[in-house]
């Protein structure tokens, strides 16, 4: 009896400090890990509140030195305000369209039955496949010359109106809802419309706040197709004004470095902090079933 | 509020509504489709058909009214895309890419999966610090990251005497080694997620089953996770080949147009300069075809890894 205590003893404590050590090297590997992904992020907000950001390690943990002149630099050759607003504005313009035609479309594919469904449903997986790119040329000469949408919003907004992920999302939250709640109110009389705007609707708001986070950095981080139909300065989004800065203006100005990174972070943190603030809206069943549908 | 309650109150199923037969039982999901319906003819499907077409046209730009004649000229478009060296070039290069980052995505994401599915303390901060970069816009990093790549920039002064020379972003032989690693890194988050997922679907009784059989940590990785994740790591790959079959904005900003001497360009950026700034959208859209059907023969090798054997 006492021997078997000790020896299930022992060999539990062994695997425990054994399970303990192995735990501290996984911490150890995915902090290590972890910083050489935020790494980037600290490097571009201490650079750009730095006069003169330089490579030298030390001065990734500058004492003094801080201004705000990078942020006037930028602001000077690109009106961060009115590129900040072109931003919203298509970001805004993509969101309305997925949180009302997208929401539909997943009602529509989960919960009612009609002919066509699967074949729709189908030609969704199979969009997922086709990149943008090759659709680039003809939409190119479809949006700026048949519909003449060229510098324009609307122009902009139009590839990307509804976010395929977020009709996969819509619709598999509307699956996980139960059969029995809209044979109720069917019984009770509720016409199918009013069963999905006072029902079910306000049964996924988590899907809604899942489905804004993902929609969000699509059209706030696109680079080439507002790149392709802006010509106009004063339409285009800041990753295109900050894109055009990088490539053309920055090779001319003498320290260009802060203006940059003042530009980067000024993209960056609004997205950083809506996932920083959000990111229990942001898991990772959700993202899987936005993939696969 | 429904002129059926009568004949059919609770199965919508067996209601005789008028339009019942043609569009199914339920005629108002046809309408709540059609919105989506009409943005994918309109975007996806109609461009798809148009850029085809083009491709075996002699196709140019024109003033919006101006009616004009395309001759259809055969596969002379796709000859002069392959015989052009630019374009040898950037196939080639793009291949330079894949082999580097599709077999780095899917092994780095599995195994940090792994790594963040053990643990519970400070999981989600893991998470966050692991996606942040997918999220966030490639012009952006790469602002940041054409600064610590730069000649004079922070890599080159840790590396010392060893830092490349000519450096990273201009050095031929790297400049796609270094996108490649870029794209690595920016969307690794995203198919860290896709795996966790995956991970969170697999029974903890195999691995205690793989434990019990005295399998150490490695072999719990190779014999329950793997096999584990199958179908998911077939979606990594093909999302992986996908994502990097397109690359654009990190040549056009990261090596300023596909340099050096168009050692980073890709399909995409010559689609662009082709196809947009030289105007000649007829060759642009059949290299874009050609693009689209090795990223489907590569798709279709990756998706047989979902098999079972």
């Amino acid at each position: 009896m006492a021997s078997r205590t000790r020896t299930k003893g022992s060999v539990g404590s062994a695997s425990h400090s054994g399970t303990r050590r192995s735990l501290l090297v996984l911490y150890a590997v995915l902090t290590l890990c972890a910083l050489a992904f935020i790494f980037p992020f600290w490097f571009m907000a201490v650079g750009a509140f730095q006069s003169s950001p330089t490579s030298s390690p030390t001065d990734l943990f500058p004492t003094g030195g801080w201004t705000l002149q990078n942020f006037t630099d930028i602001n000077a050759r690109l009106h961060l305000i009115r590129s900040l607003v072109n931003s919203m504005v298509f970001t805004l313009g993509v969101l309305a369209g997925t949180l009302t035609f997208g929401l539909a479309a997943g009602y529509s594919l989960s919960r009612l039955q009609w002919r066509g469904r699967g074949a729709l449903f189908a030609i969704m997986l199979g969009v997922q496949a086709i990149p943008f790119q090759l659709l680039m040329i003809p939409l190119y000469v479809q949006v700026t010359r048949t519909y003449g949408l060229g510098d324009s919003y609307l122009g902009m907004i139009l590839p990307f109106l509804i976010n395929t992920t977020a009709v996969f999302i819509f619709r598999q939250f509307f699956l996980s809802l139960p059969e029995s709640l809209f044979e109720a109110a069917r019984i009770d009389g509720a016409s199918e419309l009013r069963i999905m705007t006072s029902i079910a609707v306000p049964l996924v708001k988590p899907a809604i706040a899942t489905v804004a986070l993902i929609t969000f950095i699509g059209p706030w981080n696109e680079f080439l197709w507002p790149f392709l139909i802006t010509k106009n300065a004063e339409l285009q989004p800041l990753a295109v004004a900050l894109a055009n800065y990088i490539s053309n203006v920055s090779q001319t100005a003498t320290n260009p470095n802060g203006a940059i990174l003042a530009g980067a972070a000024t993209l960056a943190f609004p997205v950083v902090l809506l996932f920083v603030f959000f990111q229990r809206y942001f898991e990772a069943s959700d993202i899987s079933s936005g993939v696969k549908g | 509020m429904t002129t059926t309650t009568h004949d059919a109150p609770v199965r919508p199923r067996r209601s005789r509504r008028p339009l019942g037969g043609v569009l199914g039982s339920q005629p108002l999901g046809v309408l709540l489709a059609l919105p989506y319906v009409l943005f994918l003819a309109t975007v996806m499907a109609w461009p798809l058909i148009r850029a085809v077409w083009i491709s075996f046209q002699d196709y140019f730009f024109t003033a919006p009214t101006a009616v004009v004649e395309h001759p259809f000229v055969g596969f002379e478009n796709y000859i002069s895309a392959i015989t052009d060296p630019q374009v040898q070039q950037s196939f080639k290069n793009i291949a330079v890419f894949l082999v580097i980052n599709v077999p780095l995505t899917a092994i780095l994401s599995l195994v940090l999966a792994s790594a963040l599915n053990r643990i519970v303390r400070f999981a989600s901060a893991f998470r966050v610090a692991f996606y942040i970069p997918y999220v966030t816009a490639s012009v952006s990093l790469i602002g940041v990251w054409m600064l610590l790549f730069s000649r004079n920039g922070l890599v080159n002064t840790i590396l010392g005497p060893l830092a490349p020379d000519p450096s990273w972003l201009v050095n031929s032989a790297l400049a796609m080694p270094s996108i490649a690693l870029y794209v690595t890194w920016k969307q690794l988050g995203f198919y860290i997620l896709l795996y966790l997922a995956a991970l969170q679907g697999i029974p903890k009784e195999l691995y205690e089953s793989a434990a019990m059989d005295g399998a150490g940590v490695v072999g719990r990785f190779r014999n329950v996770t793997v096999p584990g994740v199958r179908s998911v790591t077939a979606l990594v790959l093909i999302l992986a080949i996908i994502t990097g079959a397109n690359l654009f904005t990190e040549p056009y900003l990261l090596t300023n147009g596909g340099g050096p001497d168009g050692a980073s360009a890709t399909p995409v950026l010559l689609i662009y300069q082709k196809g947009i700034q030289q105007t000649n959208p007829d060759v642009a859209s059949a290299i874009g075809v050609l693009l689209v059907i090795g990223i489907g023969v590569l798709s279709m090798l990756a998706a047989r890894t979902g098999k079972e054997n």
